[in-house]
């Protein structure tokens, strides 16, 4: 950042930095997610699902949450991205799988760049259509070629080799645990670094007002594209994982519920401020599991009313509870650093 | 191919039926119900139930269903669909995809997961000859059916004052509501309306479209495209546009089965882009 040279400048500048700074709560729930590779071993497998629905679900925060477009289709990236990692570590292209789920991800990124432009026209419902569409068609299309991906039977036969050259996947999921959570940290980092940035700024501005936004000098389309592109390359790594971590993948990754889901992920944890995501996939995956023990069969039925529920009562009401929460631990965060600051004058 | 085309003809049909309640939702409304779906569903199964169960004539099965649908959805609107008017489109498809697993879910406890079939009356079954053609009775049945609903409609929305009514909210509510037009009566009776024919033709499309507990979601795609591809401002733009993509679904899996639903998604796809209000409308002054 240049040396401030005036007051708004200088104040600009404060701002900015005010918006990127960690809140204790936020140390602490890495702390806390870190913490369950010591402390949870005999449940990593069910916290390797979760990171991947969260790392799912962080990428519709940033095209709904930032960039306020209605998604019905995202499952589509997700489904690229498994696929291609499967493809991948199947025939022995790429058997390195920190770079497979680069290119993993980098193929869903172009699939995302091209689509971008199919969702800058039209309504919500137009998007809607549009993005549903999209997915389907891939989805017809990996139905088709099942010489290549299996068809209905899914991709199998995949064998992992180590991460890094180093560690191998073991049998209770222990290395895919901490793959993936290093992984979503690491994507994490990059999401909070571009909403925090000017840019993502002015991606607020688009999803308040996009003729306003306009009217300021911001190109409202290339912004909508950037941040399409750049969600559906998350959503294309976090297939990725899901195909490398399970060493399967199937057409259920283009699945219109898959798109639905993740959209109720984030609807629990709330929209627009990345860790929605990640919240709303610990409470929907141990909900999930929590019902499938009742009721093995129905629990899409209490999925399906906790929809219904969170609607009628409002999500910004839902929302409510957490706000005094978060406040008091601001405040606290805000004097302990006071008082640290004043201890060095 | 005369076949071909008739069987298309009736499958379009069908889901004109099936779809036209949505498009007045989504026009008048501007309410985004994915739930549509379920309401045909809940048609087709108290059919079964009515018919297969306690054996009732297949022809009176029809009318009972629309009646259920359109009870099941004039509750559903009162109780649960009002508070939802007014909020977001995110709101209103979370809120209806919940509906939908729900009514799967509850579907598949009450009624099984296996595919369901009514017993049609031998009267129906079988084909006769119409010049030379084979034609199935039960799809001229449907076409029958589905011809006189499709021109009751129109008559109903042109020349009635209830149509006209519905015609001026579709067109601007708060002028209409200026009026004196009960817009949310209006509005309830329409969605009855149009859950009962949803009913109606789910019960009429068993025997082709199939029905299982996943139904809504199966068809959702197909609701949806027959209402943005034929716009939402009259019931001719919709009605073409379900012909159409009856006839088009029916002849690309027979003469290119390989491609499956494929053409029709990617036609969807480019008609939305190019023209995102629909292929059939007039240009409204919003």
């Amino acid at each position: 950042m240049s040396a401030p040279t005036s007051p708004l400048s200088f104040d600009v500048a404060e701002q900015m930095a005010k918006r990127t700074r960690w809140t204790p709560l936020e140390i602490a729930f890495w702390i806390a997610a870190f913490a369950t590779i010591y402390f949870l071993p005999g449940r990593h497998l069910i916290l390797t699902e979760i990171v991947i629905w969260a790392l799912f679900a962080l990428s519709l925060d940033l095209i709904l949450g930032f960039g306020g477009i209605l998604s019905l289709g995202h499952a589509a990236f997700f489904g690229v991205g498994a696929y291609a990692a499967g493809l991948l570590a199947k025939h022995g292209i790429i058997t390195e799988p920190v770079l497979a789920l680069l290119v993993a991800g980098l193929a869903a990124t172009v699939l995302g760049f091209v689509t971008s432009f199919l969702v800058l026209r039209g309504s919500d419902l137009t998007r809607l259509m549009v993005t549903l569409g999209v997915s389907l068609v891939l989805r017809e299309i990996a139905n088709r070629y099942s010489d290549i991906t299996g068809g209905a039977d899914g991709l199998q036969g995949i064998t992992m080799a180590p991460v890094l050259g180093l560690f191998r996947f073991d049998l209770f999921g222990h290395t895919a645990y901490i793959y993936s959570l290093v992984v979503l940290f690491v994507l994490f980092l990059l999401a909070r670094r571009i909403v925090n940035s000017p840019f993502g700024l002015s991606l607020l501005a688009v999803r308040g007002n996009p003729l306003r936004a306009s009217a300021i000098a911001i190109p409202v389309n290339w912004r909508l594209v950037a941040i399409y592109t750049v969600a559906a390359g998350y959503a294309g790594i976090a297939g990725g994982l899901l195909a490398q971590t399970t060493a399967f993948a199937s057409l259920e990754v283009f699945s219109f519920d898959r798109s639905a889901d993740v959209l109720l992920v984030l609807i629990i944890g709330g929209i627009g401020y990345l860790y929605g995501g990640l919240i709303g996939a610990v409470i929907f995956r141990l909900m999930q599991d929590w019902l499938a023990n009742i009721t093995p069969q129905y629990w899409q039925f209490w999925i399906g009313l906790v929809l219904v529920i969170i609607v009628l009562i409002g999500r910004d009401r839902m929302g409510a509870w957490i706000r005094p929460v978060r406040d008091l631990i601001d405040t606290l965060g805000g004097r302990l650093r006071i008082r640290a600051s004043g201890g060095e004058r | 191919m005369l076949t071909i085309l008739f069987d298309g003809i009736a499958y379009g049909m069908l889901l004109f039926v099936l779809a036209c309640g949505l498009s007045v939702t989504l026009g008048l409304m501007n309410f985004v119900n994915l739930a549509h779906g379920s309401f045909a569903m809940a048609g087709g199964y108290i059919t079964v139930v009515l018919v297969n169960r306690m054996g009732l004539p297949f022809l009176l099965g029809l009318p009972l269903a629309f009646l259920f649908s359109a009870a099941l959805g004039a509750l559903l609107e009162r109780t649960l669909y009002v508070h939802v008017y007014a909020k977001s489109h995110l709101d209103q498809v979370l809120f209806t995809i919940g509906l939908v697993f729900m009514s799967v879910a509850a579907v598949d406890y009450t009624m099984g997961s296996s595919q369901q079939f009514i017993t049609i009356p031998s009267a129906l079954q079988g084909q006769i000859d119409v010049f030379g053609v084979g034609v199935g009775r039960y799809r001229l049945l449907i076409i029958g059916i589905c011809a006189m609903l499709t021109i009751a409609l129109q008559l109903v929305l042109v020349r009635t004052r209830f149509g006209s009514r519905l015609r001026a909210s579709v067109d601007d509510q708060r002028v209409a509501r200026g009026l004196g037009i009960n817009v949310g009566a209006v509005f309830g009776l329409t969605f009855a309306v149009g859950s009962g024919l949803a009913g109606l033709g789910g019960a009429l499309g068993a025997e082709i479209l199939g029905l299982d507990p996943v139904f809504p979601l199966k068809y959702m795609i197909y609701f949806l495209i027959v209402v943005t591809v034929g716009g939402t401002s009259s019931i001719t733009g919709p009605f073409l546009a379900s012909i159409l993509l009856g006839i088009g679904d029916v002849a690309g899996k027979y003469y290119m089965p390989e491609l499956g639903a494929f053409v029709i998604y990617s036609i969807m796809i480019v008609v939305l882009l190019l023209r995102p209000q629909g292929l059939f409308t007039r240009q409204s002054a919003r």
